[in-house]
């Protein structure tokens, strides 16, 4: 086994790290439908959205391992890092593949799809505006890809809302189970308020509004209610994960660190 | 009791998303051209799918989808009524003139 390795945790690279994980995560588990799909044309739609993911992902993490203190790459920060250093939001974390039945659907994944694309796209038209130039380089680009994102995964969340009693019945349960963990990515903290002093990028919690608007005209459109707002608070982007992070890690990292350093 | 045709196309129907032919045009000025088929719901679903299906490596620059039930089609059996009489006739082409070499995609 290849030993771990431990990130400074410096304001900037956490900041980085918090979208970059976020796509790197929500990536994998996209990546798990593979296959599965519910029909061949959808299949290979979902595989590319996780392949758009994994590729804004090997940007932000590339440049945050330049900033970081140890000059890490892209694939130490994604294959040795342990848990509590990965600052993804913990919402994408969450079980919710064709083998996951229990946790989740593909409905679960629509809606999770519709609500991670809305806030990625919200950042990365902040972003292109970011002091570091290759931050704004990155977000150029990506933003095309979320919008799209946001776009196919709102379709669906419309088509099963609005669709059969069934598929509404598991739109609603998806709605119940996701609603509550968008809570923590609007949470202020200094994270946030250095990358907005500084013009990396913008606060969170300065996208709340914007985001509520735009989701809920989603969810109205699928004639679907947003739960209340609640206490409850998920504590991903600090590095404080749920149990499913150790099985996805797991599974995401197991090669690299049976065959270190080993390539296609 | 239906008949068993019947059956299996109102089953299919319930199950499978109709059938759409989709043309790329892979830049501005040139044809779409038809790439293959998909199954979508709808016409929106359709567009999207074919944007994920035959546009990944940057293939297009506009697409165009249709149901494939709205396409007519000629009869197999009428190609050689239909297309063998053209084959001793040389001189519908336009090979007796020399083209301007503005006219492209001839």
């Amino acid at each position: 086994m290849t030993a771990s390795i431990q990130i400074q945790r410096t304001p900037d690279v956490q900041y980085l790290l918090r979208i970059g994980d976020t796509c790197l995560i929500l990536g994998q588990r996209l990546a798990e439908w593979c296959g599965h799909g519910p029909a061949l044309e959808e299949d290979i739609a979902v595989t590319n959205m996780a392949l758009d993911l994994v590729g804004q992902a090997r940007a932000l993490l590339t440049h945050a391992g330049q900033l970081s203190v140890q000059k890490l790459d892209e694939d130490q920060l994604a294959f040795l890092r342990d848990e509590r250093d990965f600052f993804n939001v913990t919402m994408v974390e969450l079980p919710g593949g064709p083998k996951d039945s229990d946790h989740g659907d593909f409905a679960f994944t629509v809606l999770r799809n519709a609500m991670v694309a809305t806030l990625l796209k919200l950042l990365w038209e902040r972003l292109i505006e970011s002091t570091d130039a290759e931050v704004a380089g990155i977000a150029g680009k990506a933003v095309k890809e979320a919008r799209y994102h946001q776009q196919h995964a709102a379709d669906w969340v419309v088509r099963l809302g609005d669709g059969t009693p069934e598929s509404r019945r598991r739109m609603e349960a998806a709605v119940e189970k996701l609603w509550r963990y968008s809570e923590e990515w609007f949470e202020a903290d200094a994270v946030d308020e250095h990358a907005h002093a500084t013009g990396l990028g913008p606060r969170w919690a300065d996208l709340r509004e914007v985001w509520t608007s735009e989701t809920n005209a989603i969810l109205e459109d699928a004639t679907l209610v947003a739960p209340p707002a609640s206490p409850f608070r998920s504590t991903g982007k600090n590095g404080l994960h749920s149990e499913h992070m150790g099985h996805l890690l797991a599974t995401m990292q197991s090669l690299q660190r049976t065959f270190p350093g080993g390539v296609w | 009791m239906s008949e068993p045709s019947t059956l299996i196309a109102s089953e299919q129907a319930k199950t499978e998303w109709p059938l759409w032919e989709i043309f790329v045009r892979s830049k501005a000025g040139l044809d779409h051209k038809h790439c293959g088929s998909l199954h979508a719901a709808d016409a929106k679903m359709a567009i999207q799918l074919a944007r994920d299906v035959y546009t990944r490596r940057q293939e297009g620059s506009s697409i165009w989808a249709v149901p494939s039930q709205h396409i007519v089609a000629s009869d197999p059996g009428d190609k050689d009524m239909y297309f063998d009489p053209m084959e001793d006739k040389v001189y519908r082409h336009p090979t007796f003139y020399t083209l301007p070499e503005s006219v492209d995609h001839m």
